[in-house]
């Protein structure tokens, strides 16, 4: 076996061993030094493209990048020194030299990484006053903003789009000056292969990129009287949505997250979790018929926006695996404005839907023609991101951390433990197993925890044993790990029965729509992301009801409404299809 | 009951329409390029072929470049508006390229330029309507002792006065008119 050779060094006059190929930034974490930086993200490649995070390496007559460079042995580097200090202040100020100057009004305002290195580096003042770039901003897209004026150049955005998601919808065009990040061509974005997940906005320093702004359709919706004005929470946020004011992450925040809903004046809270128990219930149902009748297999969730846009731009071909399942954000919406609409004597029309969710291709589902009544216009009226509605609950002057719990409210607000899972990656494929499983055997499930698909390194595979049957199934999470597996199923390496897929890292915690994280947490941190998961999986444990089937307002829903799961209404309603969608993508 | 379309592959029909959009020889040459190792590296090449078939990269062009080779759009675009010599505009059948390096500055290149630009009506970067002339600044083209120098596609014309102009340029579209 090769050994890797160990490198010592001093940094800052302290001595350091570490294995060859490590870099100067990455040795010196280990000594509790952090050096400023900006460009670079440990989920990502280098790029060295900022050059904030400079030290000074003795013999060496200019600064090295220490997220670029590694160490050699003997190296002496000092990371601080009043000309470092100096030398990294003048690149933040070059680099705010060519910025708007309108922190007071930016989105990202106390939470832009570029004014925190700003802040901690001393710039109180802007000595350079130079030619500034100006581009238009970029709103042809139904969920993400782009506003090159904001832009860095550090390179995040395309690398999080090529790397993460496979995608590569995003490059740097041109040079020099006017070099700009944008989609090929500089086209628009609702014109280029974005499948809107909007990692480029969670990865982005400053606001150069920003979700679709619902905030103002929604305040109108709850001052207007005549208004009916109901909200749905994804599983996700109340396990996200607590950073936003302080609560360390994993906190679950359920209770008081309706509770600041009823307060900023919904006449209802919904569950989406309703949604997602309802989604099981369809989509195990349409897997047992797949698997018994002979029909495509294997069978891909359709839950996740963003990766029905991947689909249909880069997979057209698999389109037939596809679920016809909407997403429980859709079904919820659906049900809000037919079931619940004929509940309460409601016009369907007066009835206004935000959804709150943890992503943006979600704002962009809720305009597809076939998420729309007959009439046309949309069942889900507003897609609040979790970051939206933190500010909403800010602006209205509520102290979330010590709100009361609160319930939500029927008939679309009682959920299982494997609604909540949907929140993860893997969440799907166990909650569809548990309900699968029963379908199969036609007894009571034993078993309702499937750890086999957790899959928190972003792909899994695993065999199940369901009624005696083994099943093949996969869990793919970041659309660069989705596209490995899918090519397994074009060449058919392997038979699977069932695959998940979620367009986010982690699922939808890790969504284009969350928080973005306190300082000194990483936005991509695999620890931020377990802690997210863990909070849902903790509240599945802590639920009596754990299997989907076992929803007593799932239960009363078919009876009442929806006869049975796969029924011609269920068809009707809670069912869709896909089709190839342009420009196709390049794998 | 909802089921997914059938037949939803479009990818042969892609890449059929990819392959209509570019000369027959730039389709042979990616393909064969494809068949090698690492063929995402000859991108610049590709490039160069479809510029010297068209005189200028057009949209069009760059996404069956992208399809064919396999490679993002974006990239592709990165790549061609990145580098001075590919071009992203139709270019003229003649491309005039006056020299504005020091010693033709000093020798009138300017008075020069004026007179083209007021007889073609179009400013730097640009091309007549007629598709005929297009306008380019060169910062030195390497033969001072002619200067002023005015290069019009390979053919250098020295010691140009603008009192030359309307003659020079009437010769050009004399050669085309002989041509046919």
């Amino acid at each position: 076996m090769e050994q890797k050779q160990t490198v010592h060094l001093t940094i800052d006059g302290a001595a350091v061993e570490a294995p060859a190929g490590t870099t100067i930034m990455e040795a010196a974490e280990t000594l509790g030094v952090y050096v400023p930086r900006l460009c670079y993200h440990p989920e990502l490649s280098l790029a060295g493209a900022c050059r904030v995070c400079i030290v000074e390496v003795k013999g060496v007559p200019y600064y090295l990048a220490s997220c670029a460079s590694a160490v050699w042995e003997g190296m002496e580097v000092q990371t601080n020194s009043p000309e470092i200090r100096q030398a990294r202040r003048d690149i933040i100020e070059l680099l705010l030299d060519n910025h708007p100057v309108d922190c007071q009004t930016c989105e990202r305002d106390g939470n832009c990484e570029l004014q925190n290195l700003a802040y901690s580096h001393g710039v109180r003042e802007r000595l350079f006053a130079g030619e500034r770039k100006h581009f238009a901003r970029e709103d042809s897209s139904r969920s993400v903003v782009r506003d090159a004026d904001k832009c860095v150049l550090c390179g995040r955005c395309f690398r999080v789009c090529a790397e993460v998601q496979g995608v590569t919808n995003l490059s740097q065009q041109g040079r020099g000056f006017l070099t700009v990040v944008t989609p090929a061509h500089e086209a628009r974005m609702d014109e280029s292969v974005c499948i809107q997940c909007g990692q480029c906005i969670n990865v982005c320093p400053t606001a150069a990129f920003l979700e679709k702004n619902h905030t103002e359709r929604v305040w109108q919706a709850l001052a207007d009287p005549g208004v009916h004005v109901v909200a749905q929470v994804a599983p996700s946020i109340r396990a996200a949505i607590g950073e936003g004011f302080g609560l360390p992450p994993g906190t679950a925040a359920t209770g008081r997250t309706v509770t600041a809903l009823r307060r900023l004046g919904f006449d209802a809270v919904f569950d989406t979790d309703l949604g997602a128990d309802l989604t099981i219930m369809e989509e195990a149902e349409e897997f047992v018929q797949r698997l018994e009748g002979g029909g495509v297999l294997p069978m891909l969730t359709s839950c996740s926006s963003g990766w029905i846009n991947f689909l249909e731009k880069f997979y057209p071909e698999l389109i037939a695996h596809a679920s016809t399942c909407k997403s429980p954000m859709s079904m919820t919406s659906v049900l809000a404005k037919t079931y619940y609409a004929r509940l309460k004597g409601l016009d369907p029309a007066q009835v206004f839907m935000a959804a709150v969710m943890p992503c943006v291709a979600k704002k962009y589902e809720m305009g597809r023609a076939e998420h729309a009544e007959p009439d046309g216009s949309p069942y889900t009226d507003a897609v609040l991101t979790t970051r939206e509605l933190i500010w909403m609950i800010e602006c209205y002057g509520i102290d979330f951390a010590r709100l009361p719990e609160g319930e939500f409210d029927a008939p679309l607000g009682t959920a299982t433990g494997a609604a909540d899972l949907f929140g993860a990656t893997g969440g799907v494929m166990e909650a569809a197993l548990r309900t699968a499983a029963e379908r199969l055997t036609n007894q009571p499930a034993e078993t309702v925890d499937f750890h086999q698909v957790r899959a928190v390194e972003g792909l899994r595979e695993a065999q199940v044993n369901l009624g005696g049957r083994l099943l093949h199934v996969a869990v793919a999470n970041g659309l660069h790990n989705a596209k490995t597996l899918l090519e397994k199923v074009k060449r058919r390496e392997q038979e699977y029965h069932l695959i998940e897929v979620m367009a986010c890292p982690g699922g939808c915690i890790g969504g284009g729509g969350q928080p973005y994280p306190p300082r000194g947490v990483r936005v991509l941190d695999p620890l931020l992301l377990r802690q997210r998961a863990s909070a849902l999986y903790a509240i599945d444990k802590g639920k009596r009801l754990r299997k989907s089937s076992e929803n007593p307002a799932i239960k009363q829903l078919y009876a009442e409404f929806l006869d049975r799961p796969g029924s011609e209404k269920a068809h009707e309603l809670l069912h869709t299809t896909y089709q190839p969608a342009t420009p196709r993508g390049i794998k | 009951m909802k089921t997914q379309p059938a037949n939803t592959d479009n990818a042969e029909r892609v890449m059929a329409a990819a392959q209509a959009v570019l000369p027959a020889d730039v389709v042979a040459y990616i393909e064969q390029v494809r068949r090698g190792p690492r063929s995402e590296s000859q991108l610049i090449s590709v490039l160069h072929k479809v510029q010297g078939h068209y005189r200028y990269l057009g949209k069009e062009q760059l996404d069956a470049v992208a399809q064919l080779m396999q490679i993002p759009a974006a990239k592709v675009s990165g790549v061609a508006t990145f580098y001075h010599f590919f071009r992203l505009q139709p270019q003229g059948r003649f491309v005039i390229n006056v020299c504005l390096g020091t010693a033709c500055y000093v020798k009138g290149a300017e008075a020069v330029v004026n007179r083209i630009r007021d007889e073609l009506g179009i400013d730097f970067g640009q091309t007549t309507t007629d598709g005929m002339f297009t306008l380019e600044v060169s910062r030195c083209l390497g033969t001072c002792g002619l200067a002023p120098v005015v290069m019009i596609n390979e053919q250098v014309h020295p010691k140009v006065t603008p009192d030359q102009v309307p003659a020079l340029l009437q010769s050009y579209l004399e050669q085309t008119r002989e041509k046919g």
